[in-house]
């Protein structure tokens, strides 16, 4: 079992209090997931040139300022932004995200690389929703869309790494309630088109299944209509872009998912309890989206 | 009526349905209103008083289960498994119901004003259940007996390897399950048609709009000839 969660905010006024608002819906889902959370939340857009790089590692007294002094030295470039939480950092740098992950290989192998976007900042990590919240400030988190998730781990092993969102390109994750039972023949496929994988979690299959079909010149919904052939297994996905929330939920609806649609707001949950605490929720029309129907929401 | 009031914003669920299981002459003829119920599970769970309990919200899994007696209304939705294995009493959600609405309900009346989800009436064993919308796809697999009245679609394989449940379904059904087939509505099942609009807020509906789905009753003995297909 495990817990979803999305929020988009269409009133400009919320944006600055997304993640104060998320917090209760993700805490709604402990429950569903105690054992690891994690969050992606999409804000301003960084330079035309410019990635964030989203790093973790589970060091928990690593020396970042090093990390941020000799990628300087070494690369020879400006780190234009370096922001530090608990296990957790965003490296902002123009220098091009093939060089930057080598050198993160080479110098720094226990930093893992969450994330790369223009947008998207992603932290997860073992412990509940409220300890997770707290650690990395979910609170003080402003953004105009974000993805969140509650674990609990049924298939693979409880580590940062396995947490969700899962991501593959860029400005782009996946939440999963659910389990796939073909993961491991998705994975050998996927690795024969020389795609490479961080982890065991069948999540992660499903993740690089859909960006490999979108680099492959599918739109997200002819990608998803594969995933419909190719995913074998119970799920409600839970996708972040970097303008749009997307949900599906498999042919059988073995996994739950509630949206409530608000002038202000789209908000997604695996439950209702998640929802109650929105604000004017009597008055959003609360739905519970069809199996194997694709729903689109754009910031 | 004398009415009770609870609000789970203050008080624990756990309270307020281990008031709702005490001694039945207590409760019997008592109005329990239930406030800010935000979606929490097993609420009004395992009654067997002749209690009207009203929930002003939206209920999560399981609302009004294994009910017996109580009249149960939920001014909103519900999740999973309302009124599942409900034995007796009637429960009414307004809103829409989740998957698996009346799974395995053996008697009593079941109303949902919205749409049900998936496998509405799994397994149903004699309760009524009336949906004002649609319901989801392989609703009453395995019915046994009872009745199941949709005034708007059904999904796919409907009524797969049902038993002599009734089925009336007015709108559009996508696909039939194995062993479900029209029936010819006689007068006995025309009556409890009638009976069941009237006693779920729909006795205007015209009751030759309906089509009855039964069984066919093909898969009731094992078949030497089809061993191959089993």
């Amino acid at each position: 079992m495990c817990g979803i969660v999305g929020l988009l905010v269409k009133n400009p006024k919320m944006r600055a209090n997304i993640g104060e608002l998320m917090l209760p819906m993700l805490i709604g889902m402990t429950e569903r997931g105690p054992d690891s959370a994690g969050l992606a939340v999409f804000g301003d857009a960084v330079g035309d040139n410019e990635r964030k790089f989203s790093l973790y590692t589970g060091e928990p007294d690593f020396n970042w300022p090093k990390l941020s002094h000799d990628f300087l030295t070494h690369l020879g470039s400006k780190v234009i932004n370096f922001a530090q939480k608990a296990n957790h950092a965003v490296l902002t740098t123009h220098i091009e995200p093939e060089t930057v992950k080598t050198w993160l290989k080479e110098h720094y192998p226990q930093v893992h690389l969450l994330a790369i976007g223009q947008l998207m900042d992603i932290y997860k990590d073992v412990g509940t929703p409220a300890e997770v919240a707290a650690r990395y400030g979910f609170s003080q988190l402003s953004g105009s869309h974000l993805v969140g998730h509650t674990r609990m781990a049924t298939e693979s092993a409880i580590t940062p790494a396995h947490a969700h969102p899962f991501t593959a390109g860029q400005d782009w994750c996946l939440v999963h309630n659910g389990s796939l039972s073909n993961a491991p023949s998705l994975r050998r496929k996927l690795q024969y088109e020389g795609i490479h994988f961080e982890t065991d979690n069948d999540t992660e299959a499903a993740c690089r299944f859909l960006e490999w079909r979108m680099r492959e010149g599918d739109d997200l919904k002819t990608a998803l209509e594969h995933g419909f052939e190719e995913l074998d297994g119970f799920y409600t996905l839970l996708m972040g872009t970097k303008d749009q929330l997307a949900l599906v939920r498999d042919p059988f609806a073995c996994k739950p998912a509630v949206v409530a649609e608000h002038d202000d707001y789209v908000a997604i949950a695996s439950e209702f309890r998640s929802l109650a605490h929105l604000p004017d929720i009597k008055n959003a029309k609360v739905f519970e989206p069809s199996p194997k129907e694709m729903y689109v929401w754009k910031v | 009526m004398e009415s009770l009031k609870y609000d789970l914003a203050t008080t624990p669920l756990r309270e307020v349905n281990q008031f709702l299981h005490g001694d039945a002459s207590g409760l019997n003829g008592k109005h329990i209103e239930i406030n800010n119920p935000n979606g929490a599970h097993n609420i009004a769970v395992g009654l067997k008083s002749e209690a009207k309990v009203t929930i002003h919200g939206h209920a999560g899994y399981y609302a009004a289960g294994m009910n017996q007696i109580a009249d149960i209304t939920i001014e909103g939705s519900v999740g999973s498994g309302v009124a599942e294995n409900m034995m007796s009493g009637r429960v009414h959600v307004k809103g829409f119901a989740s998957n698996a609405a009346g799974a395995t309900a053996n008697g009593g009346l079941l109303v949902i004003d919205g749409d049900a989800g998936l496998r509405c009436g799994i397994s149903l064993k004699g309760a009524d259940i009336v949906v004002g919308g649609s319901v989801g796809s392989f609703s009453a697999f395995m019915a046994q007996a009872g009745n199941m009245v949709v005034l708007g679609d059904a999904g796919e394989g409907l009524g797969d390897s049902i038993y002599e449940a009734h089925l009336f379904v007015r709108g559009k059904v996508k696909s039939l399950g194995a062993d479900c087939e029209v029936k010819t509505m006689g007068p006995a099942e025309r009556k409890t048609l009638v009976d069941l609009l009237e006693q779920s807020g729909h006795a205007n509906v015209d009751p030759d709009s309906f089509t009855l789905y039964g069984s066919a009753r093909t898969l009731y003995h094992f078949n030497v000839a089809k061993s191959g297909a089993y």
